[in-house]
């Protein structure tokens, strides 16, 4: 076994461990390359099914040919797709964009709240998120299964062991459980995956003929490209081989304070 | 290209010895932080009017900043030409020791880190026994801090010896002690040949590079636990992933506990090369030809070399738990994939893990951070291995009212041996003769033993088997050779060389051993044994009998075995006429733990012969010097 496979069977397991443990699971769905791989893993795990239904919280401001490539996606893969959104604040417009909200507040209503909202109506107790440890200083203390508490608060002081693939998988009504079957992969996998799979993925991550990809997707008005020259998955995990820029360099969210993210994550954020 | 192999070390030790700080300056001296990490690093040092430190690349918590303290574990990657690593920041303090084994039930291997200026601590002892039952063998020690003594070798030598012999006792040996000023980046990237012209070793960033990664138990025996049963269209699919072993299309199949029994028909996977074996690591899916009714928690193996199973089993456990542990109350027990109610049935000892002493007597709790030996009780049978045999059917985790609370490692678990038609003996007891095997010891000057040699063919196990027993002859003692190619000649007549045929070989060598060492013999056995499950099977047909065993690897690389090639046996391997030849068409696995290693290639044959005396004369020697050799 190579190093993805070894990322791959352990991912897979975890997936059917959640599948096994949780009535009410579901899977969330970014549209980006890592929930796409996470998309993937789980055909692999049930061998060509999606037995869980996918929820994308749309906030409305996505980069448009997201939800195009989303869509087209459920039709061919024939996927169950829930499409949460925080329509009380969509309405009354305090939102970062509109310049009535900072970037960090937007977050938490149209992401965080309105995930919660999603959860709350659909009664969800297990939720799989594709979050990798290599992604920022508070994700790398994450655990594959970590409960959140009635409010989606994370408790990041006093997490439950994992040892041995035994996970916790008992939990208080109310409260719900994040599995994260993606944690030990690093972004330079998730591409070497895309690769050797031949995964779909959203032609925003390629440079355009500006020089400018994007690396990480999120709403359009707090995401930017970086300069980048790679057109194809092969060029993009040329480039991350050597790169030593953080992949959320493009995400102006984590920016407004030194805890800015950390405060999100801690507050139920993905 | 790089090679795909991933090692993932954890970092442990007392709180505040400088782990963090180590994993920041190993990132900064070799130029592995990411761009402008640095910088941002200091200014936020530098905004909240706070020394910089270089713990805070993982200390990625506001309050483990604030205090400067580790909270909890942080996995982070990190390259070196030669592969690479997952560094597993662990924390210190003893509130957080269930996040340090989080941390370090993911490791291949450890750096254990000493503050010079300290010295041992608790938490570094107990860190070690952790370590021990997590089953990671591969330690190095830092001795960090070695500015705060002015890099006095002296001060280095002597936390070397006290904590060796401290892990010695735990059987661990560790691969090396390195001298380092984390905070200043001494021996990390660079040897200090200012600050420590002494030392001569590795630095620390080559010393990674020594740890090898372990290879996954594809040759012990299978163990494949069922996960979940699928039904997504008219078949049932049993998905989970094979622990340990090889699984082929064709094989019979056992499920234990309930020994069931049926044929697998197909391996299912989607969007892979179809393939009809699986093997250790594998997440697979299978469909059997008859239908039987299996769920989760039932585990799978071939019929030779089943698991045990039981209801009652001994194990080493650590507890992490609020409440305490207690006799007669009831948990929920986690192994593999098998969960179901337990109790314990009695606590043997209650171990003080910074010291390895035992905790007063008949206490009948086992408290927080406390180390047990005790014997659990599962409300039906289980089915269960030795830790030491196949550890991922060997440990298990216990839940308190919903909380992961506890964790161990089985041991002494009595396997039914099956003859090889799988008919096994039942209603079969040892019977013991009138004459005492202490009589015969002392009749003989020494008590019966075997030495187990193994290695590959050419590597010269018969010319010490035999000078051996030439010298234990004229010494009046009673030896006798156990050739492999004389078993094959009688006894083994109906076997060949398939790993099944092989492993049966190596078993009925094992008994015939015991038989010899009970009647008072010092028996030497001279077979390739190649497979590790298989010695260690022998192992425990002696540790049964009460026998000593002593495992010698004759370790002789492969290319002057080809050369010597006493028997032509390599050239006709190499001209494909003999198949599965070890070392050319079949796999051999060096013995882990040998009691000796006797390199055949780099002394003479007389030289050999003279160390395994040293050794023997030592274990099997009799008390009573009156009767001495
Ligand atoms: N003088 C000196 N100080 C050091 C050295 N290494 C670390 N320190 C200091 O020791 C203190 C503790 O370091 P940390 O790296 O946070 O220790 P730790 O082992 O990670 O602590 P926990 O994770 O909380 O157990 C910090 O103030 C460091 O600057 C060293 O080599 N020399
Ligand atoms: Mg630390």
């Amino acid at each position: 076994m190579n190093h993805l496979d070894i990322l791959e069977n352990q991912s897979v397991f975890i997936m059917r461990e959640a599948f096994n443990k949780f009535e009410n699971l579901a899977m969330l769905w970014s549209i980006g390359k890592d929930s796409t791989v996470l998309l993937w893993l789980a055909r692999k795990a049930f061998l060509g099914h999606v037995p869980f239904p996918l929820v994308h919280v749309d906030t409305t401001y996505k980069i448009p040919s997201m939800i195009e490539y989303r869509d087209q996606l459920v039709k061919e893969w024939n996927l169950q797709l829930i499409v949460g959104k925080n329509e009380e604040v969509l309405k009354s417009g305090v939102t970062y964009p509109n310049g009535k909200a900072t970037r960090v507040e937007c977050c938490g209503t149209l992401k965080k709240d309105g995930l919660k909202q999603v959860l709350e109506k659909h009664k969800f107790t297990g939720v799989i998120v594709g979050v990798r440890r290599d992604e920022d200083p508070t994700r790398a203390k994450e655990r594959y299964f970590s409960p959140r508490d009635k409010n989606m608060e994370w408790n990041v002081e006093d997490q439950p062991p994992e040892l041995w693939d035994q996970f916790k998988t008992d939990f208080e009504p109310g409260t719900h459980i994040r599995i994260h079957p993606l944690l030990h992969w690093t972004e330079l996998n998730v591409w070497e995956y895309i690769e050797r799979e031949n995964i779909p993925v959203i032609p925003l991550y390629f440079a355009n003929e500006k020089g400018e990809r994007y690396r990480s997707l999120g709403c359009a008005p707090c995401t930017f490209p970086v300069k980048s020259n790679a057109r194809s998955v092969a060029d993009i995990v040329k480039e991350l081989r050597h790169t030593k820029t953080s992949e959320r360099s493009g995400r102006a969210q984590d920016k407004e304070s030194e805890d800015a993210f950390e405060k999100l994550r801690r507050d139920g954020y993905m | 290209m790089q090679t795909t192999e991933q090692l993932k070390i954890v970092i442990v030790g007392h709180v505040d010895h400088g782990k963090s700080t180590f994993v920041g300056r190993l990132f900064f001296d070799t130029g592995s932080l990411p761009d402008g990490k640095y910088e941002q690093l200091q200014e936020i040092a530098r905004r909240r009017g706070v020394p910089f430190e270089f713990a805070n690349l993982m200390d990625g918590l506001q309050a483990e900043r604030d205090q400067n303290i580790t909270i909890d574990t942080a996995q982070i990657w990190f390259r070196t030409p030669k592969r690479q690593y997952v560094i597993i920041d662990a924390p210190g303090h003893k509130e957080f020791l269930k996040n340090m084994i989080t941390g370090a039930a993911h490791a291949h291997a450890a750096l254990l880190l000493i503050d010079a200026n300290e010295g041992v601590q608790e938490q570094s002892r107990r860190h070690g026994y952790l370590l021990h039952l997590l089953g990671i063998q591969q330690v190095i020690v830092l001795v960090n801090k070695m500015d705060l003594k002015n890099y006095d070798e002296k001060v280095f030598q002597h936390i070397e010896t006290e904590y060796r012999a401290f892990l010695t006792q735990l059987g661990v040996t560790p691969k090396m002690f390195i001298p380092m000023a984390a905070k200043h980046g001494d021996n990390i990237a660079a040897l200090s040949s200012k600050n420590m012209p002494w030392y001569k070793g590795l630095t620390v960033l080559q010393a990674l590079d020594e740890f090898n990664v372990p290879p996954k138990p594809t040759n012990l025996p299978l163990r494949f636990p069922i996960q979940d049963v699928y039904r997504f269209d008219h078949r049932r699919i049993l998905a989970g992933r094979v622990e340990s072993g090889t699984l082929k299309v064709g094989d019979r199949l056992v499920f234990w506990p309930s020994g069931k029994s049926s044929v697998v028909n197909t391996i299912e996977r989607w969007s892979s090369p179809a393939s009809l074996t699986a093997s250790a690591g594998e997440s697979i899916g299978v469909t059997l030809t008859e239908q039987i009714f299996v769920e989760r928690g039932q585990v799978a193996s071939h019929e030779q070399d089943a698991p045990g199973v039981a209801r009652e089993f001994k194990a080493n456990l650590f507890w992490m738990g609020r409440a305490n542990m207690e006799i007669g109350k009831r948990y929920k027990l986690k192994l593999t994939t098998q969960e179901l109610e337990c109790e314990v049935k009695s606590i043997e000892k209650v171990i003080d893990a910074s010291t390895l002493g035992q905790v007063e007597k008949s206490r009948n709790h086992v408290a927080r951070n406390d180390v047990a030996e005790l014997t659990l009780h599962a409300r039906l049978p289980v089915a269960l291995d030795n830790h030491h045999r196949i550890p991922e059917s060997g440990r298990f985790v216990i839940v308190d009212d919903r909380e992961v609370s506890g964790g161990g490692i089985i041991s002494g678990v009595k396997y039914e041996t099956r003859s090889r038609d799988g008919v096994k003996s039942e209603n079969l007891t040892w019977s013991k003769g009138e004459v005492l095997s202490k009589e015969r010891a002392i009749r003989n000057g020494h008590h019966g033993a075997v030495v187990w040699l193994t290695g590959f063919s050419g590597a010269g196990k018969s010319v010490i088997a035999t000078g051996l027993e030439r010298e234990l002859f004229s010494r009046g003692m009673q030896a006798y050779v156990l050739d492999g190619d004389n078993l094959r000649y009688g006894l083994n007549a109906n076997l060949g060389f398939s790993p099944q045929d092989r492993s049966e070989n190596i078993r009925r060598a094992a008994e015939s051993a015991k038989l010899f060492a009970d009647a008072g013999f010092v028996v030497i056995t001279s077979l390739i044994s190649p497979y590790r499950v298989d010695r260690v099977r022998a192992r425990e047909i002696m540790a049964e009998g009460q026998l000593r065993f002593i495992e010698v690897f004759v370790d002789c690389p492969l290319e002057v075995c080809e050369k010597r090639d006493p028997k032509n046996l390599y050239a006709r391997a190499r001209a494909g006429e003999i198949k599965e030849f070890t070392g050319i068409s079949a796999p051999y696995e060096p013995p882990e733990k040998p009691e000796l290693v006797i390199q055949t290639s780099k002394q003479s044959p007389e030289e050999s012969v003279a160390a395994v005396m040293d050794f023997l004369l030592q274990t099997v020697g009799v008390a009573d010097t009156s009767y001495a050799i």
